[in-house]
C-alpha cells in the first residue's frame, strides 16, 4: 500500500498506528445488551472484516463507532481523538476525516449522484463551481462510474451504481478511513468481486484504511487482512487462518460449511 | 500564494522554467491553487516542468490538478516521490477516462428558451389531463369489477377511512363553517340596512351557504386534509416499492388502495357538507340574533319562505363529484411518485392544487348548469 497519507499533514495527536482504538465497549438497545465488552483496533492501512451472524450487532458497531449510537460503556478513540470528550466542533472536523458508505448508499434522492458527491465539498470548503463539477467527475471516475451519471437521480440508478456513487461521496474529502456497511449484499458475484477489486484498488492507491461490515466470504478472503467476528457479543480477531482453526461451533460452521469451503477453496491453503 | 499551506516556487533557468510544488496539496487548498494553476496556463509560459520532490501530501484533488495544469500547459512531471506516484497513476487513470471539458449549459435568457419552455408546460400540463382521464377508466373498471364480485369490497378499510377522512375532520370543517356563516350574516346585513331590508340577510345567509358555499368550504379543507394525505400515504408506499410488492402479489392498486380512499369520501363529503351547511347556518342565525335582534322564531319562518325543496339538494349534490375529484387527483398523484422524498412531496403539492382548482372549475360547470335548468 502507499504511504501517501502516512508521509504527509495527516499525523496524529499520538501516533501509534491505530485509527480506532474500542476499550471495554457495551451498547445496548431497548435494555437489551448487543456487545458486552468489545475491545478493537483498527492498524494504519488495514482492511479489517467485520462479520457475524444476523442480528449479531455488526452495523450497531459501526454506528457506534461512528457516534450514530451512544454506548453504554468503554471508550472510543478514532485517530486518537476520544470520541466522548469531543465537543461539536471537534467532532465535526474529525467527520471530515472519514467515509462511511451506508447499505444501500443512502444517497440523498432529491439531488443529483454529482450533487450527492458535492454536499461535503460544498460544506468543508468554499470551491469554484467548476471545481466541484470537474471533483465530482474525477471521483465518478475513480470508482468507476461513467461520466453520464453525474446528472442522474439516485432512483435513476441501479443497486450496484448506487453503492458506487455512495462510495464516491465517501470518498470527497478523500479521508484516511472508510467505514463500509455491507458494500457488496444484495449485488450479484460478478459486481461483488468488482466492488471488492474497487476497494482493493482504492485502498492501495489512496492509502485508505477500511473497516467492513460485511456477510460476504469473497470479501474477506479477497481484500480483508485481519477478520473479527462478532459470536456472543464479543468480538474475535484475527486472520483467517487463524480463525479457521478456532473451534467455536459457528466458527467452524461459517468458514468449513458449503459455502465457506466454496469461496477459500485453494484461497487459502 | 495559496494560504492553508500548499504553493509553488518558479524557477527560470535558460529557456525553461521549472515549477517546485510544496507543501499540502490537498482540497482545502483547492481553491486557491486552482485560480493560480489556471492563470498559469494562461500566461502559456513556454517549456515548463514541475518538480513535485517538495510536496508533502498529496490527495487526489491535488493530484488531480496537478495532471490538469501538466496536460493544459504540456507540461511534465517530475522527482514524483515514491509515496504518490501509485496515486497519481491512479488519478491519471481516472483522468483519462473522463472527457476532458465537461459541458457547462449557458443559461442565457432567449425568447425563444421562454418560447421552448412554455411549449414544454403546455405539452405537460395536457400529458397530465390525459394521465388523469385514463386513471379515471382505471377507476370506472375496477368499480365495475366491484360491483361484479362483491367480495373484493373491504369493508375494514373503508370504515378505517370514514373514520380518518369523515369523522375525524368534522371540528375543522364545523368551525369554519360556523364562521363563515357569521361573516356572510355580518356582512350582509350592513348592505342591506341602507335598504332597511335587514330580515333578508336570512334570505342571503340561506342560498349562500347552502348553495354555494357549505360544500366549497368542505370540499377545500378536505381537498387539503385528506387530497394531500391521500398522495402522501400512497406516495411513501412507492418510496418503498410497497405498491410494487403489492403487484407482485396479485393486488391490483386501484382495488386495494384507491376504492376504499375513494368510496369513503364519496360517502363523508357529502355527510360533512350536510353539517357545514347545517353549522353555517346555525352560525348565521346567532348573529342574527345578536346583531340584528332577529329572533330565533322569526329566522325560521323567514328560513322556510326564503327556501325551496331544491336549494338544499342543488348543494349537496355537487359535494359526491368534488369527492371524486378529490380521491382520483388524491391517489393519482400518491401512485405517481417516483423513488425519492423530494418527489412525494411534490406531488402532494400538485395534487392539492389540481383538486381546488378542479374543484372550483366543476363548481362554476354546475352554476351554468343550474342556470340553464332554471332552478
Amino acid at each position: 500500500m502507499s504511504d501517501a497519507r502516512q508521509a504527509n499533514g495527516h499525523a496524529d495527536g499520538h501516533d501509534d498506528g491505530l485509527l480506532v482504538r474500542v476499550r471495554g465497549l457495551v451498547t445496548k438497545i431497548g435494555g437489551r445488551t448487543i456487545h458486552d465488552g468489545i475491545d478493537l483496533d483498527l492498524r494504519r492501512g488495514e482492511v479489517l472484516g467485520v462479520v457475524g451472524g444476523s442480528g449479531a450487532g455488526k452495523s450497531v458497531l459501526l454506528r457506534t463507532i461512528v457516534g450514530l449510537m451512544t454506548p453504554a460503556a468503554g471508550t472510543i478513540e478514532v485517530f486518537g481523538e476520544q470520541m466522548a470528550r469531543l465537543n461539536d466542533r471537534e467532532r465535526h472536523k474529525l467527520e471530515a476525516r472519514w467515509g462511511v458508505l451506508f447499505q444501500d448508499g443512502a444517497l440523498f434522492s432529491s439531488l443529483t449522484v454529482a450533487e450527492n458527491i458535492d454536499v461535503p465539498l460544498k460544506e468543508q470548503f468554499d470551491l469554484p463551481h467548476h471545481l466541484l463539477v470537474e471533483i465530482a467527475q474525477l471521483k465518478l471516475s475513480l470508482v468507476g462510474l461513467a461520466p453520464e451519471t453525474a446528472s442522474l437521480h439516485p432512483s435513476e440508478l441501479s443497486g450496484g451504481m448506487r453503492k458506487r456513487a455512495g462510495l464516491a461521496r465517501a470518498l470527497a474529502l478523500d479521508p484516511a478511513l472508510l467505514f463500509l456497511d455491507e458494500p457488496t449484499a444484495g449485488l450479484d458475484p460478478i459486481s461483488a468481486g468488482d466492488f471488492d477489486h474497487l476497494i482493493g484498488d482504492l485502498k492501495s492507491s489512496l492509502g485508505l484504511t477500511v473497516f467492513m461490515v460485511t456477510h460476504d466470504l469473497d470479501s474477506l478472503v479477497a481484500i480483508c487482512d485481519r477478520i473479527a467476528v462478532l459470536i456472543d457479543k464479543r468480538l474475535k480477531i484475527g486472520t483467517i487462518e487463524e480463525l479457521m482453526r478456532d473451534p467455536h461451533p459457528w466458527l467452524q460452521s461459517y468458514f468449513h460449511g458449503p459455502r465457506g469451503r466454496a469461496a477459500l477453496d485453494g484461497k487459502v491453503a | 500564494m495559496a494560504e492553508s499551506g500548499a504553493f509553488f516556487e518558479r524557477h527560470e533557468a535558460s529557456g525553461s522554467v521549472m515549477l517546485a510544488a510544496r507543501g499540502n496539496w490537498q482540497v482545502e487548498s483547492a481553491a486557491a491553487l486552482d485560480r493560480e494553476l489556471a492563470d498559469l496556463a494562461k500566461s502559456r509560459p513556454g517549456q515548463i516542468r514541475i518538480d513535485l520532490g517538495g510536496i508533502d501530501s498529496l490527495d487526489t484533488v491535488g493530484a488531480f490538478l496537478l495532471l490538469r495544469t501538466a496536460r493544459s500547459i504540456d507540461a511534465s512531471l517530475e522527482n514524483v516521490p515514491d509515496g504518490f506516484a501509485t496515486l497519481l497513476e491512479h488519478v491519471e487513470k481516472a483522468v483519462e477516462a473522463r472527457p476532458h471539458h465537461p459541458r457547462r449549459r449557458h443559461r442565457h435568457f432567449h425568447v425563444g428558451e421562454w418560447l421552448d419552455h412554455l411549449g414544454e408546460q403546455v405539452f405537460r400540463i395536457l400529458a397530465n389531463a390525459t394521465e388523469l382521464l385514463a386513471f379515471f377508466g382505471r377507476i370506472l373498471v375496477t368499480a365495475g369489477r366491484l360491483v361484479v364480485h362483491p367480495s373484493h369490497a373491504r369493508p375494514v378499510a373503508l370504515l378505517s377511512q370514514l373514520q380518518r377522512n369523515g369523522w375525524a375532520a368534522l371540528p375543522i370543517v364545523g368551525m369554519l363553517a360556523f364562521l363563515i356563516g357569521v361573516v356572510i350574516a355580518y356582512q350582509g346585513a350592513d348592505q342591506l340596512a341602507q335598504f332597511g331590508a335587514q330580515i333578508f340577510t336570512v334570505n342571503l345567509l340561506a342560498v349562500s351557504v347552502l348553495r354555494e358555499l357549505g360544500c366549497l368550504i368542505t370540499a377545500i379543507i378536505v381537498a387539503g386534509r385528506s387530497g394531500s394525505a391521500f398522495t402522501a400515504e400512497i406516495g411513501a408506499m412507492r418510496v418503498n416499492e410497497e405498491v410494487d410488492a403489492m403487484q407482485v402479489l396479485g393486488l391490483d392498486p386501484v382495488e386495494v388502495l384507491v376504492m376504499p380512499r375513494l368510496i369513503g369520501l364519496l360517502i363523508s363529503l357529502p355527510l360533512l357538507t350536510f353539517f357545514a351547511d347545517f353549522v353555517g347556518i346555525a352560525g348565521g342565525g346567532l348573529m342574527c340574533w345578536l346583531a340584528l335582534d332577529i329572533t330565533p322564531p322569526v329566522f325560521l319562518d323567514q328560513l322556510h319562505g326564503a327556501l325551496n325543496p331544491l336549494t338544499f339538494w342543488l348543494g349537496v349534490i355537487k359535494a359526491p363529484f368534488f369527492a371524486f375529484v378529490i380521491a382520483m387527483v388524491g391517489c393519482h398523484g400518491g401512485l405517481e411518485v417516483e423513488r425519492s422524498a423530494e418527489s412525494v412531496g411534490h406531488h402532494t403539492t400538485a395534487s392539492v392544487v389540481r383538486s381546488i382548482f378542479l374543484i372550483l372549475v366543476l363548481d362554476a360547470g354546475f352554476s351554468i348548469l343550474f342556470a340553464k335548468l332554471h332552478v
